[in-house]
């Protein structure tokens, strides 16, 4: 049945991409494109493409999406349900365990060793997306803008992402 | 079976707060750290800072998507096995609908140029939002300047040498073991 392949191939996806985001991208492609020939190379392009432009995660946008042209709504369905099956398994499983032994304090001495490297991920990530974003004056001026509505103006960052799309649509 | 923070009647507020991270979460991953840090940490006070950086080590190391393990560990911390399943359904949705209605119309992307514009708008943002979000975690994890100085290391290790993410999160965690136990034995010897 056409659902259950879908389910089970997005699910292969989902357990197996470690890092998230474009980590998943050569995994998918061979599920996708290799494996199963359910689309081409051009239309798994137009999907990153899309991916880019729609919110959520890049697994979520081609599982919603191959499954749809596959097999309709169901089938976006069953795609999606598989490639978010593996993180509910596996963190559930982590959460409980981790509820189990905190407090062990060897276990609270790991996490706290861990923390500083969570803060290196998160700025490696700024900047990764701003070394291909802030090129220019303008970028940087919006930057700026963002930084004054932030602190300034106290604007919640859900605006200031809706502002910062209305500005970009008025200055490039 | 989880920690029920929330009152069943929060759940619906809760189910509603992811929908939102995940109807923003433009640019990958990393982009809801800020979202979920306001949400979550700041205005709802569901989650300590502390907790919301071990979360994410979490969701890092785990397969699957950052964002979508990051919400299940947050669900089920407010409100057990139905909390996951909720504040899943709630980042996943939003994604889901709008590649679902670009599907039906699919033709073959042209890029509409305002969406292209609004996108270089948005990028530079998210930078100075998670900036802005990890001046607000350091707090709660930099301790001591051995924080400092491995968090520094780290960033050299993925920016520098691009070491896996999972690899960097597993060697901070042995230092804070090495230290643990370090001190352990320095404070036994001590006392003995």
């Amino acid at each position: 049945m056409i659902y259950r392949v879908l389910f089970l191939s997005f699910f292969k996806i989902g357990l197996f991409s470690f890092g998230g985001g474009y980590a998943m991208i050569p995994l998918i492609q061979k599920e996708i494109i290799d494996i199963n020939g359910w689309l081409t190379l051009e239309q798994f392009m137009d999907i990153i493409a899309i991916s880019q432009m729609t919110p959520g995660p890049i697994a979520v946008n081609a599982a919603t999406f191959v499954g749809y042209r596959i097999a309709g709504f169901w089938g976006a369905a069953a795609a999606t349900a598989g490639v978010t099956a593996p993180s509910l398994i596996i963190i559930l499983l982590l959460a409980f365990l981790i509820k189990k032994y905190r407090g062990l304090a060897w276990v609270d001495a790991f996490f706290s060793g861990v923390r500083p490297a969570v803060i290196a991920l998160i700025v490696k990530a700024a900047y990764s997306l701003g070394r291909g974003s802030i090129l220019g004056i303008k970028d940087i001026i919006l930057a700026l803008a963002v930084l004054a509505g932030l602190y300034i103006f106290k604007l919640n960052p859900i605006l200031i992402i809706a502002l910062a799309a209305a500005a970009g649509i008025l200055i490039y | 079976m989880g920690e029920r923070r929330l009152s069943p009647r929060q759940l619906l507020s809760m189910f509603w707060v992811f929908f939102k991270i995940g109807a923003f979460t433009l640019g990958g991953g990393y982009a809801m750290i800020p979202l979920m840090k306001v949400e979550i940490v700041d205005r709802q006070n569901w989650l300590e800072e502390k907790e919301f950086l071990d979360i994410i080590a979490v969701a890092q190391c785990s397969p699957g998507a950052v964002a979508i393990n990051s919400s299940v560990y947050i669900g089920y911390r407010l409100f057990g096995l139905a909390g996951a399943v909720i504040a899943t359904l709630g980042t996943v949705l939003p994604s889901f609908l709008s590649i679902l209605s670009i599907a039906l119309v699919y033709t073959g992307v042209r890029a509409y140029p305002a969406v292209q514009k609004a996108f270089r708008g948005i990028y530079p943002a998210l930078v100075v939002l998670i900036l802005a979000a990890v001046f607000n975690l350091q707090k709660a994890a930099f301790k001591n300047r051995i924080d400092v100085a491995v968090a520094i290391t780290g960033l050299i290790a993925l920016v520098v040498f691009d070491v896996h993410p999972i690899l960097v999160i597993l060697a901070s965690g042995i230092t804070g073991l090495i230290r643990y136990f370090a001190g352990g034995r320095r404070e036994r010897s001590a006392g003995g």
